[in-house]
């Protein structure tokens, strides 16, 4: 196996060929992270190929640009790993397919009933802080916004770089309303920097650089579970946190479409759903809580959930996007 | 017998004209004031300046247009004339062959070429490692190699002792004798001239004039080379 | 000719399919023309910084001879070789609010130091091109032969009539080529500019194309953006191109040079290049030590997967260096007659790396399946990258070069393959080595920018990292950011030395 991939790195060409088999290849379009031995690609593989008599091939990277750029002869048959934040211009290609899944048991604190996004994962967007430095957490999103500016320094991620970026603009937007600018403009003080991802966040967080992240509630998990750390925890606030599944979606155009709806099966399968959350530390979309590994039964949540609908997000970014830059030029 | 025919050269406003014959195995000097174009000259005959006008012919074959390396010539300049990264022996094979690949035959050679020039022993050696006279032999061992009918000299040994350049200069005279070279020096020394070649080109006023007798053109010198000798 | 029409179709074209794509261009907003403001000031900061600073650096350096020196010289362009998000990571560990500096100023009751910000990214880009700037100056000084500083001794000079007569002349000729680079580097700034800017305040031209693309989808706008760079860039090739003068020291007898005391001055200016040369060491090494203190020891734990993608990355790393040479040389022998040429070599530098993967794929996509092209693209992007920088370190060397010796070898005969083995290639044998340092390091630490050409199968020591990173394996990256920087600077080194042993003199 090592072998196998120290030359397919070498000779990607080679290796494209070497996969083509008997047994019909179901192509599916991931993140980058998302295939790494540390996502939860390499499972849900094995996992599918042992039910399916197939070969499940992923092509790791660009997903939803790829696709459009590519249209009607795009080679996927599904694209995984897809945020809201594209799914309505992924919606408007016509490309993608009704999953055609019962979502009315999914076990998630937002009813979903978005005929052609799948979701199969989930969190929320929470403020992640060291509870051995930060002896001062904010209790509420109020708290963080009143908190005198040397306070705490957060790190958060560009909005228009990032899922989790975009996420915290209409999270603002859903609390605060017309008053978002003026939340910025308090919020703005204690942002420590604005990174282009969440890794480059989450490490300068891990790296003590920062008091606070903006990451997930399900993040502390990690932390407890991999390094047996139980420091790093996610600042609870009662007005709501923003809800982020992760979507899964079938294409129009596939030539395995028995096999790519078997997919979509697999995805709400115990199987999968079983292991996504410490293959991607998040809650799977359908899992009764009991079944969850302890540490996440445990995690503390919020009471709210906040969601904007696609339509009401897709409206609001392009002036959410205009009161945060306006708020940090000040 | 080489033919400077009508040949025009110009030079942003400098502009000279050459219009004469030099014999076989004549040995000629270029004098005139500095800045009147002897090096210039050279270069056009050597084939790094195009002449804006007339034809340069060699025993009555037109050389104007051909590229310097195929010439009938070899030239040595003031400077630079071995590649300080190379050994002498491949400097010197790049005579025999411009793709500097060379046999047992061609090594020998090489050999008995610097032994013709006093640098027996040396091929080894890479011209940072020589005095000035011994990189002026060496260039000159090249010229050997070479074979070439015509020799130019733009003041190769300006930079050395009295004593060396008399030296060389007459090792260039006994190379030259031996192997019938045509050879055209340019000096600023009348007495290299008086030394080397028995006729002299006066290059002045925008004129390269037919060559004449080195002794009395030197002894009774027209007014524009009188200004310049001094005198 | 090919070598610069293949890196125009892959700039130009690329830049071409997209705008096409996207049915033409479309305008700018207000936020794109302040992008563009904040670029060009940036960018010209941050050259202007780097060059000043660069001087006394590379002066000190020039006159100074102490054991370890070549050592330090190579040292010191390790920040210019990092792979951008390690460099951050580093900077971060020296400069930030819990780094090193403001641990050491806070005894003292100063108030701390904020690395973010314009500032900051000022200090960022200052980080990874002093190393450039300070090599170009130095090959400058070392280009100035022995024999001028004989004479200049001779004559009696000291110090200052040699800044006078020869340094200065030297300076006037280097100079707009560093400032040129280290602008055109600055230019293109996505994560840095992003990472420590702070805010939308220090967004960059490529930042909004980034935006255009995958937050409005509107590739008109990104093509827009993308014609915006390409013009400030080239426009930036003609004013520096204006500028430069070819520096008129002749050739020299290739003799070692070793300082003469006199020219270099008495105690206060070895007290002086001293300074520099410890501040300059300081501050490129730390944030370098600052890596290495929190990933070696998680060397130990990396996990294997990391070493094929280890044995990819040098695979690709020394191909994609083949291939920077092979365009990179014959671009810099046409480009010291022709001006196309100098520009077809900078143009890779003006382009958004984002434009050209979209654009490559738009093109290829008809033909065959793009993951098919993951290799070529990996190989071809990296080469490209590197081409300007080896164009620009190769083409002083040849006017050198062809200064001295082209009357010469035009007098043998001497031309072609025999040329290129027998002069071009010993006579540059320290350029081509740079150079090939160079790309390799580029190629090492790049992250294949072109995701849209990737197939899932050829991961990178970079890609591994990030995914790791992505992956809450925060020291595990660490660790592979150490393993990153030792080979990324090995390889150089070997290359770079490779080129010295090389060298004929």
């Amino acid at each position: 196996m090592k072998t196998h991939l120290m030359l397919a790195g070498a000779l990607s060409l080679i290796a494209t060929m070497a996969a083509a088999e008997d047994k019909p290849v179901l192509t599916v379009y991931a993140p980058d992270y998302f295939t790494s031995e540390w996502g939860p690609g390499p499972a849900i593989e094995k996992g599918f190929e042992a039910t399916c008599d197939c070969d499940l091939k992923f092509v790791a990277g660009d997903v939803l640009p790829r696709i459009l750029l590519e249209g009607d002869k795009t080679r996927a048959d599904i694209a995984i790993g897809l945020n809201t934040d594209v799914t309505a211009k992924a919606r408007a290609t016509g490309l993608f397919a009704p999953h055609n899944e019962d979502t009315s048991d999914l076990t998630m604190p937002v009813k979903w009933d978005d005929p052609i996004f799948l979701p199969f994962d989930w969190s929320e967007l929470a403020f992640v802080y060291d509870k051995t430095k930060l002896k001062t957490p904010p209790a509420s999103f109020q708290d963080l916004l009143d908190a005198p500016d040397d306070a705490y320094k957060i790190v958060i991620e560009d909005p228009r770089s990032s899922v989790a970026g975009l996420s915290l603009l209409l999270w603002v937007k859903d609390i605060y309303g017309d008053k978002a600018e003026e939340a910025w403009t308090k919020i703005a003080p204690k942002v420590l920097t604005v990174t282009p991802g969440w890794s480059e966040a989450y490490g300068m967080f891990t790296d003590g650089e920062a008091d606070m992240v903006l990451s997930y509630v399900t993040s502390p998990a990690y932390h407890i579970m991999a390094e047996e750390d139980d420091s790093k925890v996610a600042a609870i606030f009662p007005e709501g946190h923003y809800f982020t599944p992760e979507l899964v979606a079938q294409l129009k155009t596939s030539k395995h479409p028995e096999l790519a709806q078997k997919f979509l099966d697999y995805v709400l399968s115990p199987d999968f759903q079983g292991m996504i959350a410490t293959a991607n530390w998040s809650f799977p979309a359908k899992l009764p809580k009991d079944q969850l590994p302890e540490v996440f039964q445990n995690l503390p949540m919020p009471d709210k959930t906040l969601y904007l609908g696609e339509t009401e997000a897709e409206k609001l970014r392009g002036p959410a996007l205009d009161e945060w830059q306006r708020a940090f030029s000040k | 017998m080489l033919t400077l025919d009508r040949l025009t050269l110009t030079q942003g406003d400098f502009r000279l004209d050459a219009d004469l014959t030099i014999q076989t195995g004549a040995r000629v000097a270029l004098i005139g004031p500095s800045g009147a174009g002897k090096s210039t000259l050279l270069s056009a005959i050597a084939g790094f300046l195009p002449p804006a006008s007339g034809r340069i012919l060699w025993q009555g074959e037109d050389i104007t247009a051909a590229p310097p390396g195929e010439r009938p010539l070899s030239i040595l300049f003031q400077d630079q004339n071995l590649f300080p990264h190379l050994r002498l022996e491949t400097n010197l094979a790049l005579g025999l062959n411009p793709k500097g690949k060379i046999d047992a035959t061609d090594r020998a050679r090489i050999e008995t070429a610097l032994a013709r020039v006093g640098l027996e022993g040396m091929e080894k050696r890479k011209p940072g490692a020589l005095s000035g006279g011994q990189q002026s032999r060496a260039g000159l061992a090249r010229t050997l190699l070479r074979g070439r009918p015509i020799l130019l000299l733009d003041e190769p040994f300006a930079a050395l002792g009295p004593a060396l350049k008399s030296e060389m200069l007459a090792l260039v005279a006994e190379i030259a004798r031996e192997q019938g070279t045509t050879v055209l020096m340019v000096s600023h020394d009348p007495e290299d001239a008086r030394a080397l070649c028995p006729q002299t080109v006066l290059v002045a006023e925008g004129h390269a004039h037919a060559p004449q007798e080195t002794g009395p053109l030197l002894d009774d010198p027209p007014p524009a080379l009188r200004d310049y000798l001094g005198s | 000719m090919l070598a610069g029409a293949a890196l125009a179709a892959l700039v130009l074209g690329t830049l071409a399919a997209v705008t096409l794509r996207a049915g033409g261009l479309t305008g700018l907003r207000e936020t794109d023309l302040a992008a563009i403001r904040f670029t060009l000031w940036q960018a010209a900061a941050s050259a202007l910084i780097s060059c000043v600073l660069a001087i006394p650096v590379a002066r000190a350096l020039h006159r100074r001879r102490f054991a370890g020196r070549g050592l330090l010289i190579s040292l010191l362009g390790a920040p210019f070789i990092l792979p951008v998000i390690v460099a951050v990571f580093g900077l971060i560990a020296v400069f930030g609010r819990r780094g090193l500096v403001n641990a050491a100023l806070a005894p003292f009751g100063i108030d701390p130091i904020s690395i973010y910000g314009a500032q900051g990214v000022i200090i960022a880009h200052v980080f990874f091109n002093l190393p450039l700037a300070t090599r170009m100056i130095l090959h400058g000084w070392e280009a100035i032969p022995a024999e001028r500083f004989r004479l200049a001794a001779t004559l009696g000079f000291g110090p200052a009539e040699v800044t006078r007569h020869l340094e200065r002349p030297m300076l006037r000729s280097v100079l707009p080529g560093a400032f040129l680079a280290i602008f055109l580097v600055c230019l293109t700034s996505f994560a840095v500019a992003l990472t420590l800017g702070g805010g939308p305040r220090a967004t960059t031209v490529e930042l909004a194309i980034y935006q255009a693309f995958r937050f409005d989808f509107d590739m008109g706008r990104a093509a827009s953006l993308a014609l915006v760079q390409v013009a400030i860039s080239v426009a930036a090739l003609l004013v520096a191109a204006r500028a430069t003068l070819p520096s008129s020291f002749g050739a020299g007898h290739d003799r070692r040079a070793t300082p003469i005391p006199q020219l270099s001055g008495g105690a206060d200016r070895v007290a002086f290049d001293t300074l520099a040369i410890l501040l300059a060491a300081v501050f490129l090494l730390l944030p370098i030590g600052a890596v290495f203190a929190r990933g070696l020891p998680a060397l130990a734990d990396l996990p294997e997967m990391i070493w094929p993608a280890t044995l990819t990355s040098l695979v690709i790393a020394l191909a994609s260096t083949m291939i920077t040479l092979a365009i990179a040389l014959p671009l810099a022998l046409a480009a010291t007659r022709q001006r196309w040429a100098e520009i077809a070599a900078m143009l890779p530098m003006t382009a958004s790396s984002l434009v050209m993967g979209t654009g490559a794929f738009l093109i290829a996509r008809p033909f065959v399946n793009p993951t098919d092209l993951a290799l070529p693209m990996v190989l071809l992007t990296n080469a490209a990258l590197s081409v300007p920088f080896a164009t620009r370190i190769l083409m002083p060397e040849i006017r050198t070069l062809q200064a001295d010796y082209d009357r010469l070898a035009a007098s043998l005969g001497l031309r072609g393959f025999a040329r290129l083995r027998l002069l071009t290639v010993p006579r540059l044998a320290r350029p081509l080595g740079f150079s090939a340092g160079l790309a390799a390091a580029f190629s090492m630490g790049d992250l294949g920018v072109i995701t849209l050409f990737s197939d899932g199968q050829t991961r990178t020591l970079p890609l591994a990292l990030f995914q790791l990173m992505g992956s809450y394996r925060m020291d595990q990256a660490a660790g592979a950011a150490s393993l990153l920087l030792i080979l990324t600077f090995a390889l150089f080194w070997a290359l770079d030395r490779a080129g010295h042993y090389a060298d004929p003199r």
